[in-house]
């Protein structure tokens, strides 16, 4: 806590030079003008910390109900009944986690390979361009996401994708079951498609920072290309790659409407692919405006929390990691 | 500076073009809650407005358990339900809060099996047991026995219901507990359930549409729903032994056979009489007796305009005007709101 | 003089020649799968929904449930207030810390900041939105364009705050130096040589948060909510396009899917522009 205190009087108990900006030590004085303006700008930085903790706040606080009446069996009980009272999340966690994880299985494939493909064989030009589209992919509004998925994923999925994979894999309990389109699987594509941009544009920016010296001196020693994406680029990239999943995985955890309107929103424990499930966040935009009753609310607001909880951990990992890459960098 | 200058003046300009519909004199009320009754009252609140164009009706369909959630918080001016506030609901309400009834209507069980014409036949007890799981198929036995003239399909059946707190769950599941001990005791009657199998839809659109898009689906819908969507819906055989299309009759005749309580929170799932439809039930607009100023006026017009003028616009909509004893009952009552 | 062969194994070469070319082809598989979704969206959602992005789309509003006709009107203009609003809570808060963070932030407070804002970038929107409900919804007793705001608002925080640091970053210290050396004190410093130097860069973060909360929908369910009229106070409830699309996508009625498929068309290509518009914003030579 000292430092915010040693910067609120810079002229006083100046901050060691090698953290301060260049010159400030020559910055002529403009003692109350100077003092205003750190004041002002640094309130707003302690807003930004006040507004995070309150989320987490108010969060907590709204789910005392819930966490007193169920405890630590909140995350591994799978009953929803509202009319008795019992709240269990596990099938929304689960379902928040599966359809994460097959958007990610989708995905990862796709966009680290269209992100070598940008990287190592387009050239700069067509690649920057792709790149620009595959930005404009990432701002598609998730409701938009939702609507192509009703009316275009959903059909197709039920009449083409589930009837011949039940046919070829139904032997693996994963492909089995009535064949609804809306589900796991709608959910989890639709999913892949809205995370695919952030892995392509992550992946594709940190394999370009890729020193050229490392891929010429793999190419001078009679490497083919690919030989050098794989044994080269792709290693030195790893953790930024990996970066860029966990960001995906935050986002896909954390989506809301477009899941909303392919899952089927129904509350079930499987491993069927094909049915109808529920995920954490679909469960707060359909119950939250009308749940009636404390305890309904408030476990209801512990979904948020619990959500909230697993993003951080995620977002925390993507962080480690990020970090990683640039302490190896410098 | 330039750039930052041109940007805010785009949104002071944003701000302005916004500005003059902030300004007139003109009252916007808010209500929000069950989906069962939102094309009439949508209708209501447009014909409303036409006589008073100072007066806006925004009514937001987001279920009966939000719009009892959202009047007991007081954050809308009225709520709307189609399941009556349980007694711990009502405790839980700061002020007096009364049920005004103002219309009737029917739950249907619609469906979607592309290949079949005709209409179907089912039972409570059928009914209730493809809703726990244990009848899966349209070729099911059970099902044969009541159709025996129908050639039902070899096709897995698709629960489709409610995944909002709902007051047509409340009142298909009033009904079911009513006919079905297992159903009862296993799930129970709510506006939110924990349901044994299914897909969940948002609102009666969303269960409609699910059913519409799902082919061997079978679902509860409002019939105002089912018949503006045209979805082929089943006669349910009523207390009496006789198979009832739904229709207003059917339903005005179960309201007929029932004794209204002061308060008005009434089941009429399950009624007596040969002509009465089982899934009927009442539908609720949820107000404070003392609102208070200009909108306690407001809301105490449009609620004589609604019991007098509103009442003829109900069977266009597929929705059963409230019979005349009960009318004349409800406008006492509504008189008190202020 | 007969050549001598140097034992190369073509076979082996030719192998990794090959597989060389079927893995690129691959890997543009992938990208040409993922860019076509791309034109399959556009593509789309122009063909089903220009037809019907008419006069009566902009200028009317709904009709009750079920009649067919009518239009976003009161969604269009509250989409815009909400943004408006997003700004007013958002944009101060976002671009005064990145000032705090680039100029003052060199420190383990800094970092805190930082950190949070990550964090705050990777909360769910959904989330956001039962916190504004929590914040403003209950204890003022009413669903208002304004909590809705603030919902957007503080989703706009993140962006502004990374992008604003970032380009401040970018101007040398030398130009601080000059300024410094002549008399100029600090904050007259930061507010009228740095910031104007950096403004381009700044408003592309901004247009970026725009285009990042203009499609949210989640956090305006329970804040902004619904309103069938114009939002006619900000202590009212608006209705806003993405809400508009959820409600009518997934209703049962024919003429409602016919406009929710147009307001997807008006929705994406406003969030386009302002993502264009980002992007020409930056690359434009400084000429100030």
């Amino acid at each position: 806590m000292s430092a915010p205190v040693a910067e609120i009087s810079p002229t006083k108990t100046p901050a060691p030079p090698s953290r301060e900006r260049a010159g400030v030590a020559f910055a002529p004085p403009g003692k109350w003008g100077d003092r205003l303006f750190l004041g002002v700008t640094f309130s707003f930085s302690a807003g930004i910390i006040l507004l995070a903790a309150g989320i987490g706040f108010s969060l907590w606080s709204n789910s005392a109900l819930a966490r007193k009446a169920f405890g630590f069996r909140f995350l591994i009980d799978q009953v929803w009944d509202p009319v008795a009272g019992n709240f269990g999340a596990l099938t929304f966690l689960f379902g928040t986690l599966l359809t994460s994880f097959l958007a990610l299985l989708i995905a990862v494939p796709l966009g680290v390979g269209a992100a070598l493909f940008l990287s190592e064989l387009a050239p700069r030009r067509i690649s920057d361009l792709l790149a620009f589209l595959t930005e404009l992919l990432a701002a598609v509004p998730s409701v938009i996401y939702g609507l192509l998925g009703i009316f275009v994923l959903v059909p197709l999925v039920r009449r083409f994708l589930e009837p011949v994979l039940g046919k070829t894999l139904g032997f693996l309990p994963f492909f089995r079951g009535p064949q609804y389109g809306i589900g796991f699987l709608a959910a989890g594509l639709v999913l892949s498609i809205m995370v695919i941009p952030f892995i392509i544009s992550v992946s594709r920016e940190i394999l370009l920072s890729v020193p050229p010296l490392l891929r010429e001196a793999a190419l001078a020693l009679g490497a083919t290309r690919w030989e050098v994406a794989t044994t080269v680029a792709l290693p030195y990239a790893r953790s930024g790659i990996m970066g860029a999943i966990f960001l995906a995985l935050a986002r896909a955890l954390g989506e809301t409407m477009a899941v909303t309107m392919v899952i089927g929103n129904t509350p079930i424990l499987t491993a069927s692919l094909f049915s109808p499930g529920y995920t954490m966040a679909s469960v707060l935009a359909n119950e939250f405006s009308e749940a009636s009753g404390d305890l309904y609310l408030h476990a209801l607001v512990e979904i948020a929390l619990v959500l909230f909880a697993v993003t951080l951990i995620i977002n925390a990992g993507a962080q480690l990691l990020v970090w990683g890459v640039q302490r190896k960098k410098r | 500076m330039k750039h930052i200058r041109k940007f805010l003046s785009v949104l002071a300009a944003l701000g302005i073009a916004v500005a003059p519909l902030t300004a007139g004199d003109t009252i916007t009320l808010n209500g929000a809650g069950a989906t069962f009754p939102y094309p009439i009252y949508s209708k209501w609140f447009d014909l409303y407005h036409e006589k008073h164009a100072d007066v806006e009706i925004n009514y937001q369909s987001i279920g009966s358990g939000g719009g009892i959630k959202q009047i007991t918080a007081k954050t809308v001016d009225f709520g709307a339900t189609d399941g009556p506030m349980t007694n711990a609901e009502i405790f839980a309400v700061d002020g007096k809060i009364l049920h005004i009834p103002t219309v009737l209507g029917a739950v249907v069980v619609g469906y979607n099996l592309p290949t079949l014409s005709g209409k179907l036949n089912i039972s409570g007890t059928v009914l209730a047991n493809i809703f726990l799981g244990k009848v899966k198929s349209w070729s099911d036995a059970s099902l044969k026995a009541l159709n025996p003239d129908v050639n039902l399909p070899e096709l897995p059946i698709v629960v489709v219901h409610r995944s909002d707190g709902s007051g047509t769950t409340y009142c298909f599941s009033d009904y079911l507990s009513a006919v079905s001990g297992e159903w009862k005791s296993k799930v129970g009657t709510g506006k939110s359930l924990n349901w044994p199998v299914g897909l969940g839809g948002k609102g009666n659109e969303g269960v409609a549409g699910t059913l519409k898009q799902t082919a061997g689906g079978i679902g509860y819908v409002e019939l105002a729903y089912a018949e503006q969507n045209k979805i082929p819906y089943m006669s349910i055989r009523n207390k009496a032994g006789k198979f009832i299309v739904p229709t207003l009759e059917g339903v005005s005749a179960a309201a007929a056979s029932v004794n209204m309580p002061a308060d008005f929170r009434v089941s009429i799932v399950n009624a007596d009489g040969d002509a009465s439809y089982p899934i009927s039930t009442f539908t609720w607009l949820l107000v404070y007796e003392k609102t208070g100023g200009k909108r306690g006026e407001i809301l105490h017009d449009f609620l004589l305009w609604m019991l007098d003028e509103g009442q003829k616009a109900a069977p266009v909509l597929g929705y059963a005007p409230l019979p005349a004893s009960v009318a004349a009952k409800v406008r006492e009552t509504a008189e008190k709101v202020r | 003089m007969s050549p001598r062969h140097i034992p190369i194994d073509l076979g082996n070469y030719h192998r990794r020649k090959t597989w060389n070319r079927v893995a690129f082809f691959l890997t543009a598989v992938c990208a040409t799968l993922v860019l076509s979704s791309l034109f399959f969206i556009l593509g789309y959602l122009w063909v089903n929904g220009i037809s019907s992005v008419n006069w009566n789309f902009f200028t009317k509003l709904p009709k009750p449930v079920g009649e067919a006709g009518g239009g976003m009107a009161n969604a269009l203009v509250g989409s815009a207030e909400l943004l408006a609003l997003a700004a007013v809570f958002g944009l101060p808060v976002g671009v005064l810390a990145g000032v705090y963070l680039s100029e003052f932030g060199r420190n383990r407070f800094g970092d805190l900041v930082r950190y949070m804002t990550d964090i705050l970038n990777g909360v769910p929107s959904i989330v956001i939105g039962i916190f504004a409900y929590a914040l403003f919804v209950l204890p003022m007793k009413r669903f208002s364009a304004l909590s809705g705001g603030a919902a957007l608002g503080i989703m706009m925080i993140p962006i502004t705050v990374r992008t604003t640091e970032e380009f401040l970053k970018l101007v040398p210290d030398s130009v601080r130096e000059a300024s410094y050396a002549l008399g100029v004190p600090r904050w007259k410093t930061v507010l009228f040589i740095i910031l104007p130097t950096a403004q381009r860069g700044i408003l592309t973060g901004i247009l970026l948060a725009f285009a990042r909360v203009a499609g949210e929908t989640a956090p305006l369910l329970f804040t902004a909510f619904g309103n069938r009229y114009w939002g006619r106070s900000l202590l009212a409830p608006v209705s806003s396009l993405p809400v508009m699309i959820y409600t009518y996508a997934v209703s049962p009625y024919e003429d409602w899917h016919r406009q929710a498929w147009a307001a997807g068309l008006v929705l994406l290509t406003w969030v386009f522009l302002l993502g264009l518009l980002a992007r020409t914003v930056l690359r434009k030579p400084a000429s100030a």
